[in-house]
C-alpha cells in the first residue's frame, strides 16, 4: 500500500512541478500565452460544470443545480465571495433538508 | 470585488477572509476523505501521507475509490495521475504571476491545486505589481493544505465523517465558490467561449469516460479557442 501511495503522490507532485519547469521564454509565444491564458478558465468551468450536474459518471439534475442557480444570481447582483458560498450551501443545505431534492 | 482604488490594507483582509472561508469549506472534505482512507485498507499514517505528499483533492478521492472497489494499485495509481493532470496546466498559468524559483518554486508547485490557482486568477494581475495575485495564490494555498490536513488526521482517527458535507449543501458551495473565482476571469469573447466550451464539453463527455478525462479534455477548448484567435489577430 505504501508503493500506491508514494507512487501515486510523487507523479502528482511531477505533475505540478512540470509546468512550473517550463522556461518562461515558452510563454513568450504569443500563440502559446494565448494557450496558457485561456487553460485555467476552461479547466474550472468545466470542474464546476461537473460539480454541479454529475453524479456517479452520468448527468443528473438535483439539489446542486438550484443551489448554484441561486448563487450565480447573487454574484450577477455583485453579491460578496462568502454570500454566494453561503447562498449556495443553504439552497442545497435546505432543499434536502426537507426531502425536496436530492 | 476589488477595485483599483482599494488600499492594500483592505485588499489584504479580503484576500485572507476568503482563502480561510475556502479552507474551512474543503476541509469538511478532508474529514470525510480521511474517514474513507482509513475505512479501505489505508493505514492512519498512509491516509495522512497522501493529504500531505499528494496533496490534490480529487487525485486522493479517485486513488482511495479505486482501492475501495477492488481496483489494482496500478489502476489506482493511474487514476490518481491522470485526476492531477489539470495541475500541470495551472502552474504552467501561475508561474509568471508567482515569478518564485528554487525553495519556493518547490514549494509552490505543491500547493498549485484548483482553489489556489482561482483564487490567483481571480484577482487582477497588475493590482499592487502582481501582489493581489500572489497573496491570493499562497495564502489559499497554505491555508487549505493546513486544514485539509488537520481535517484530514481528525477523519481518519475518527473514522467518521462529522456531518455529512451533502448535507450542509457543501457540494453545491464549493462549485459556487470556484464559480465565483472564475467569474472576473471571464472578460469578452474568448474567456466567455472558453468558459462555455469547456463547460460544454465536460458535460458531454461524463456519461462516456470515466471521472477525470472529461475536465481535462475542456483543455482542447482553450487549445482552439486560442489557436483561431491567434489567426484572427495575425490577419
Amino acid at each position: 500500500m505504501w508503493f500506491t501511495v508514494l507512487a501515486g503522490a510523487l507523479g502528482c507532485y511531477a505533475l505540478k512541478y512540470v509546468g512550473a519547469a517550463i522556461p518562461e521564454s515558452f510563454l513568450e509565444n504569443p500563440l502559446v500565452k494565448r494557450i496558457v491564458m485561456l487553460l485555467p478558465v476552461s479547466l474550472l468551468c468545466a470542474l464546476v460544470a461537473v460539480q454541479t450536474f454529475a453524479a456517479d459518471g452520468s448527468l443528473t439534475i438535483d439539489a446542486r443545480v438550484p443551489a448554484v442557480g441561486v448563487a450565480s444570481l447573487v454574484l450577477w447582483r455583485k453579491g460578496s465571495f462568502i454570500l454566494v458560498v453561503l447562498s449556495a450551501a443553504g439552497t442545497a443545505g435546505l432543499l434536502r433538508h426537507f426531502g425536496l431534492a436530492s | 470585488m476589488t477595485s483599483t482604488t482599494a488600499s492594500w490594507e483592505s485588499t489584504r483582509s479580503d484576500i485572507l477572509r476568503k482563502a480561510l472561508s475556502i479552507g474551512v469549506a474543503v476541509a469538511i472534505y478532508g474529514v470525510s476523505f480521511g474517514a474513507l482512507g482509513s475505512t479501505t485498507g489505508l493505514s492512519v499514517p498512509q491516509t495522512q501521507a497522501l493529504s500531505l505528499l499528494m496533496f490534490t483533492g480529487a487525485s486522493q478521492f479517485a486513488l482511495v475509490s479505486t482501492i475501495a472497489s477492488g481496483g489494482t494499485a496500478l489502476t489506482a495509481i493511474a487514476a490518481s495521475w491522470l485526476l492531477g493532470t489539470r495541475n500541470a496546466a495551472y502552474s504552467l498559468r501561475m508561474s509568471p504571476v508567482l515569478k518564485v524559483t528554487g525553495a519556493r518554486k518547490l514549494l509552490a508547485s505543491h500547493l498549485t491545486i484548483d482553489e489556489s490557482t482561482a483564487m490567483g486568477l481571480a484577482q487582477d494581475e497588475k493590482l499592487f505589481e502582481g501582489n493581489a495575485s500572489r497573496l491570493a495564490f499562497w495564502s489559499t494555498g497554505l491555508s487549505v493544505f493546513v486544514l485539509w490536513n488537520v481535517a484530514t488526521f481528525i477523519g481518519a482517527i475518527t473514522v467518521k465523517a462529522i456531518g455529512d458535507p451533502k448535507a450542509l449543501g457543501l457540494d453545491a458551495a464549493i462549485a459556487a465558490g470556484l464559480f465565483a473565482l472564475v467569474w472576473p476571469q471571464i472578460k469578452g469573447r474568448h474567456t466567455l467561449t472558453a468558459a462555455i466550451g469547456g463547460a460544454l464539453i465536460a458535460l458531454l463527455l461524463t456519461p462516456v469516460l470515466p471521472a477525470g478525462i472529461p475536465v481535462l479534455a475542456s483543455a482542447v477548448v482553450a487549445i482552439v479557442i486560442g489557436w483561431s484567435w491567434s489567426k484572427q489577430v495575425d490577419v
